[in-house]
């Protein structure tokens, strides 16, 4: 049961603010100014998720930078409130569009009237997408796709640039809720498979742990519902035990499916079928531990030493593993280092690259923006830290290293076919793939 | 952002939806009312507007009709009078054909919330109920509630009760449920909803249908439901079996807890549970949405408490990594803690050791004191890793590893000559409080093994002028004293210029007091100092305290899967302790070994033992020993003044409520070893106006309270009261962290 939702900017401003039941006017302050009082007075990023204040606790969930906050009593199940509050962010992108605080308080009617259809009295009634349409009446209001001042999606002389390339396209992410008038030009549907790779190497450059987090999710803009078939990779496989076929398989540990999706062809023919609503919808879910059939992407060869006079170089050799024909893009490198440092010398191996030194996190930043499958990578820091001592090495690293892998997937996963029923044609069909690093680090 | 507030603002909205070419254009009305809300969402006072809002929502545009039922939901409390102009077109308005309309007109008109409008209510609410839209009857259902709600006190109409029980076997799911949470809210005051047999078996069935919230909150019903049969349980978890693997932690999490309250006379079947769970839960753990994976680890770490060993296997899903936040951190690194083996402990200690020279000081004093935990199972290897840590030679480690210590050489003495090795070159390091006074607390207790102990020492002595913190003085008074009983000839010169400092100049009273306390404890001679101040120096027993012992599952199932264990279990005492608790005071602990024993009582039992220390009326004084026959004298001649029974579960641990009770100066006179039918315990105290308290503690076999019977030498009801709130606290501490 919820008492209050609503929707902070991150300066504090109330966006959204709904009152379900009425029972929070005799706390003496305001609760959303009090929460938000809370959430400032905390020092750098520790806002634990739940608080507690007068018998009321606050659960949020930050996203895009907005505070989705809930009130509730404490006899409330933790997960589900988490999981609402989610499932609200999404239902929000799929209504309006991503999410930030221009577009949430230019929409806030639509917000209002879709909190006013999922919850009564504070209970969820529903967050299916397609129930809701059918009592949403407000429009959303986009908010514009081009200013002058976003001069990040224009390329010289218009040309495409890796960055928009890459990052998945805006036709995605616009609101599913067509605007009126304009309906049935935007047939499309979007399948994404995305994962998420959690990698720690150890020193001597075995990989200490792989995780990887995948998700096959599916956007779809389709205004009437048909039943459609996602096939995967035939040899797909589930567990340890189970080989199938004599190729390489594709395995994964663990998988769970949307509770839309239809499996009575998945053991024959790795065939789901759903019939999607609107909206997006995470299909499936999968985790791959350990054991992954391609070489990890990146390996670090790092050297230490002294120089004579005194100054600390470290060698770094980045080799990046990747098959020849992919690569990898906005890789950045973060590595901490003794705290007394005071001043970095660079030498990088091409000039696109960039490093600089991070007082705040005192840490060493190598930004690499594409790196091409196979090559290698160097940079040579000489840094100047007073005091040097043999414990301080102590401090250096572990290295951490973030990047994304466009067009590829670490498990090995495709998807084979997305079909519709009836003639083939007026659908967009889009399958794509992306696996971005959540955490890689490699150990000094 | 308009400009808020304002005079002005108000008048000129008044004037456009006043304005009959404005009201004659759907979309320019529209935009006007949404101006109008707008402005309330911003925390303007719209109030004045009410009567042309209501006019608003009689026009035929549904949008319009929802943004103004928003606005007068939000007002009607502040206009009563005015808000029944709203009823009248509500009251239409849930005739409409529109099932979407009426609905929507009986979930504002019930949401009104001011007095009077029940008499409103009662008709459409009737009808609401057999309204052959579903989205009608769940609005209505849910109305039943607040109306109930409205009331107040009023007698609970019996046949609306009847008919929203008889609604639970409505076609609609939506319907269902809401059908159950609005019988738990209007029959609070009897129990709340009542499931028995067929409404539990039709629940069941009714289960395929839910969506993903009905079917957590179900769960959540069906937990008051108790199987007849051993039969009948087995039935029901079979036909549940399948919300274990759902997709949605939520629905997972209600199935787990059902799973474990139902069978909690199978401890094979809640064991079978917990490991098939683990999957779910440690892909929450993995999850991408950091609040989700808090939310998870917290639960994780709740079932560690009971099976230490259950995610040893997992333990690399716990390594933190980089980009996460401070909260997640260090609820990882508490799960590293205690699922750490003898297959593990190399790779959780490398993992950690990462984490110390992190850049944020309480991430890596965390991560310090997080070694220092397991190091009281794996001694040698974070000693090895701590001192490493010192060659650092930075503020926050040293003091951190230096107060690890501390704890530490308490609980495994046999690691005191590594320690004692490490602390050389330490003191230039510190400077907080803190660790200053672990570091001075080593020195004194441990002098004679750490050659240049006196030196340090004496540096502190020649700065004592200015050292900011009276805690440190104390400390060095105190450990001063007792390096000088082993290292006389070194210390002696320094303690007289150190007392002299404290009585003559020091401006604390506290430490002026200790000063002057010791001053008189060395004129009466070395041998008294000896017997006051040479208590032991380690006590691995304490560890009972620390280390809760594994908890049953059935202590925490019914807390699973609320708020519970995502605040731990202390700060949920703390924050559940709804009522003030009286209040008394702690006299300042004389002597290290009291302040001790406080420290390492976890953070959480000490905020409880210790409750608004400032406005106290009852002082125990320490160190009063009565002996037996002293006691066995007073008893006999003394009334009964009070006698009370505590709730009491489980067995006795006698080690751990003697030194709870030690640690608020209750003595234990005599006490029946563990396990002895009936137990008994005999406690004394004495406060500081000399008034005795005498205290029998009686459990018999198989009773659920603990019988206490106090005797008093002076009659002071206020006091009295005090102290047994005082005992009462402390023996809910001790049956928490005993059982």
């Amino acid at each position: 049961m919820l008492s209050q939702i609503f929707i902070l900017s991150s300066k504090g401003d109330r966006l959204i603010h709904k009152d379900f039941r009425g029972e929070t006017c005799g706390t003496s302050t305001d609760l959303a100014d009090t929460f938000y009082r809370r959430i400032t007075s905390l020092p750098g990023d520790q806002a634990p998720v739940f608080m507690a204040h007068e018998g009321w606790h606050f659960v949020h969930v930050r996203h895009a930078g907005l505070y989705f906050v809930a009130t509730t009593t404490p006899d409330a199940s933790p997960f589900t409130l988490v999981e609402f509050l989610n499932r609200l962010v999404t239902l929000l992108r799929d209504f309006c569009g991503p999410l930030s605080e221009k577009n949430v308080s230019l929409n806030f009617a639509l917000i209002y009237e879709l909190l006013d259809e999922m919850l009564d009295y504070g209970y969820i009634q529903t967050t299916a997408p397609e129930v809701l349409r059918n009592f949403m009446h407000t429009e959303p209001v986009a908010t514009k796709p081009f200013s002058l001042l976003d001069l990040g999606s224009i390329g010289l002389f218009g040309a495409e640039t890796q960055q928009s390339r890459v990052a998945p396209s805006s036709a995605a992410s616009r609101p599913v809720l067509p605007p009126r008038g304009e309906q049935g030009t935007r047939n499309e549907v979007f399948v994404d498979v995305v994962e998420r790779l959690t990698v720690v190497i150890a020193a001597n450059g075995t990989p200490m742990k792989v995780d990887v987090q995948g998700e096959i999710r599916l956007k779809c803009y389709l205004p009437s519902c048909v039943e459609m078939r996602i096939g995967l990779t035939e040899e797909f496989c589930v567990g340890k035990s189970e080989l199938r076929g004599y190729g390489t398989a594709v395995r994964v540990d663990e998988c769970a499916f949307h509770s839309s999706v239809k499996l009575d062809e998945f053991e024959s023919g790795r065939i789901l079928k759903v019939t999607p609503s609107q909206g997006e919808l995470t299909l499936m879910q999968y985790q791959l531990a350990d054991d992954i059939p391609s070489p990890l992407p990146f390996r670090l060869f790092p050297t230490v030493d002294q120089d004579p006079t005194g100054r600390l170089r470290l060698y770094l050799k980045l080799r990046c593993d990747l098959p020849p024909k992919s690569q990898a893009l906005n890789v950045r490198l973060q590595l901490p280092v003794p705290k007394g440092v005071s001043s970095l010398a660079q030498e990088l191996s091409s000039p696109e690259q960039t490093a600089e030194l991070q007082p705040s996190t005192k840490s060493i930043r190598w930004d690499i923006p594409r790196c091409q499958g196979g090559s290698q990578l160097s940079a040579l820091f000489k840094l100047e830290v007073p005091g040097l001592s043999r414990a301080s090495l102590l401090e250096l690293g572990p290295a951490n290293l973030a990047f994304e892998l466009p067009a590829h997937t670490c498990s090995g996963l495709h998807i084979r076919f997305v079909r519709l029923p009836g003639p083939a044609g007026p659908p967009q069909r889009w399958v794509r793939y992306l696996t971005h690093s959540d955490s890689y680090v490699l150990r000094f | 952002m308009p400009y808020l507030g304002g005079e002005e603002a108000l008048r000129e909205l008044r004037r456009a939806l006043a304005n009959p070419h404005v009201q004659a254009d759907r979309l320019r009305y529209r935009a006007a009312v949404l101006r109008v809300i707008r402005h309330m969402a911003q925390g303007a006072d719209v109030s004045g507007l009410f009567p042309e809002m209501v006019k608003a929502s009689a026009a035929a545009d549904v949008v319009q009709k929802k943004l103004v039922s928003l606005y007068v939901r939000a007002q009607a409390p502040r206009q009563p009078q005015l808000a029944l102009l709203a009823v009248n077109t509500l009251r239409k308005d849930c005739a409409h054909p529109s099932p979407a309309v009426r609905g929507l007109a009986l979930r504002s008109m019930c949401g009104l919330r001011m007095p009077g409008i029940q008499e409103y209510l009662q008709q459409p609410l009737l009808s609401g109920l057999r309204d052959k839209a579903s989205y009608v009857r769940r609005a209505a259902v849910l109305g039943c509630a607040k109306m109930l709600k409205l009331q107040g006190d009023c007698e609970v109409d019996g046949a609306l009760v009847n008919e929203l029980y008889s609604l639970l076997r409505d076609r609609d799911p939506i319907v269902v449920v809401n059908c159950l949470r609005a019988l738990e809210e209007i029959l609070k005051k009897e129990g709340g909803v009542v499931i028995n047999k067929p409404i539990a078996h039709h629940l069941l069935n009714r289960m395929a249908d839910l969506d993903q919230w009905g079917k957590s909150e179900v769960l959540t019903f069906l937990l008051r439901y108790r199987p007849r049969s051993e039969e009948e349980l087995f039935d029901i978890l079979n036909l549940l079996d399948g919300y274990l693997k759902s997709s949605s932690p939520s629905v997972v999490m209600a199935a787990t807890k059902l799973f474990l309250v139902l069978a909690r006379e199978y401890p094979h079947v809640q064991a079978d549970v917990l490991v098939r769970v683990k999957g779910p839960l440690l892909s929450a753990c993995t999850s991408e949405s950091r609040e989700l994976c808090f939310t998870a680890l917290c639960h994780v770490r709740q079932i560690l408490g009971s099976l230490p060993g259950h995610f040893s296997s997992h333990y690399k899903k716990f390594f933190c990594s980089y980009s996460e936040p401070h909260y997640i951190k260090c609820q990882k690194m508490e799960v590293l803690c205690e699922l750490v083996n003898d297959e593990n402990v190399q790779q959780v200690l490398e993992e950690l050791k990462g984490y110390c020279t992190d850049v944020s000081v309480e991430l890596a004093q965390g991560a310090i004191f997080a070694i220092g935990n397991i190091a009281r199972t794996y001694t040698e290897q974070c000693v090895g890793l701590l001192t490493e840590l010192l060659g650092l030679q930075q503020e926050h480690i040293t003091s951190a590893v230096v107060q690890a210590f501390r704890d530490l050489v308490w609980l495994c003495p046999q690691c005191t000559d590594a320690v004692c090795r490490a602390l050389p070159g330490c003191e230039d390091a510190i400077q907080d409080s803190e660790g200053k006074q672990a570091l001075i607390w080593l020195l004194g207790a441990h002098g004679e093994k750490v050659p240049n102990a006196p030196y340090v020492l004496e540096d502190f002595v020649e700065n004592v002028k200015s050292e900011m913190f009276p805690a440190v003085k104390m400390e060095l008074l105190t450990a001063l004293v007792r390096l000088f009983l082993s290292r006389p000839a070194e210390c002696q010169d320094m303690l007289g210029r150190l007392l002299h400092y404290c009585i003559e100049e020091e401006m604390d009273m506290a430490v002026r007091d200790r000063g002057l306390f010791y001053y008189r404890l060395l004129q009466s001679g070395v041998e008294v100092v000896k017997r006051v101040l040479c208590s032991p120096k380690s006590d691995p027993s304490l560890g009972l305290l620390e280390d809760q012992t594994e908890r049953p599952v059935n202590t925490w199932a019914s807390e699973f899967n609320t708020l519970a264990p995502v605040y731990g279990r202390e700060r949920w005492a703390l924050i559940t302790a709804h009522q003030p608790e009286p209040s008394y005071a702690c006299s300042p602990c004389t002597d290290s070994r009291n302040r001790d024993t406080e420290s390492l009582i976890s953070e959480g039992n000490k905020e409880v033992l210790k409750v608004h220390p400032d406005t106290g009326s009852l002082t125990l004084i320490p160190d009063v020993y009565l002996t037996a026959e002293q006691f066995e004298k007073s008893w006999l001649s003394l009334d009964m003044s009070c006698h009370l029974s505590l709730p009491w579960c489980g067995t006795v641990h006698p080690d751990t409520i003697q030194t709870a009770l030690h640690v608020v100066h209750i003595q234990t006179i005599a006490m029946s070893k563990a396990g002895v039918q009936p137990w008994k315990a005999y406690l004394s105290a004495q406060d500081d106006t000399g008034c005795l308290f005498l205290t029998e503690l009686l459990l018999e076999a198989a009773d659920p309270e603990m019988q206490v019977s106090v005797k008093q030498s002076e009659a002071k009801p206020e006091a009295l009261r005090a102290f047994i709130s005082v005992l009462r606290t402390v023996m809910g501490a001790a049956a928490g962290l005993g059982s």
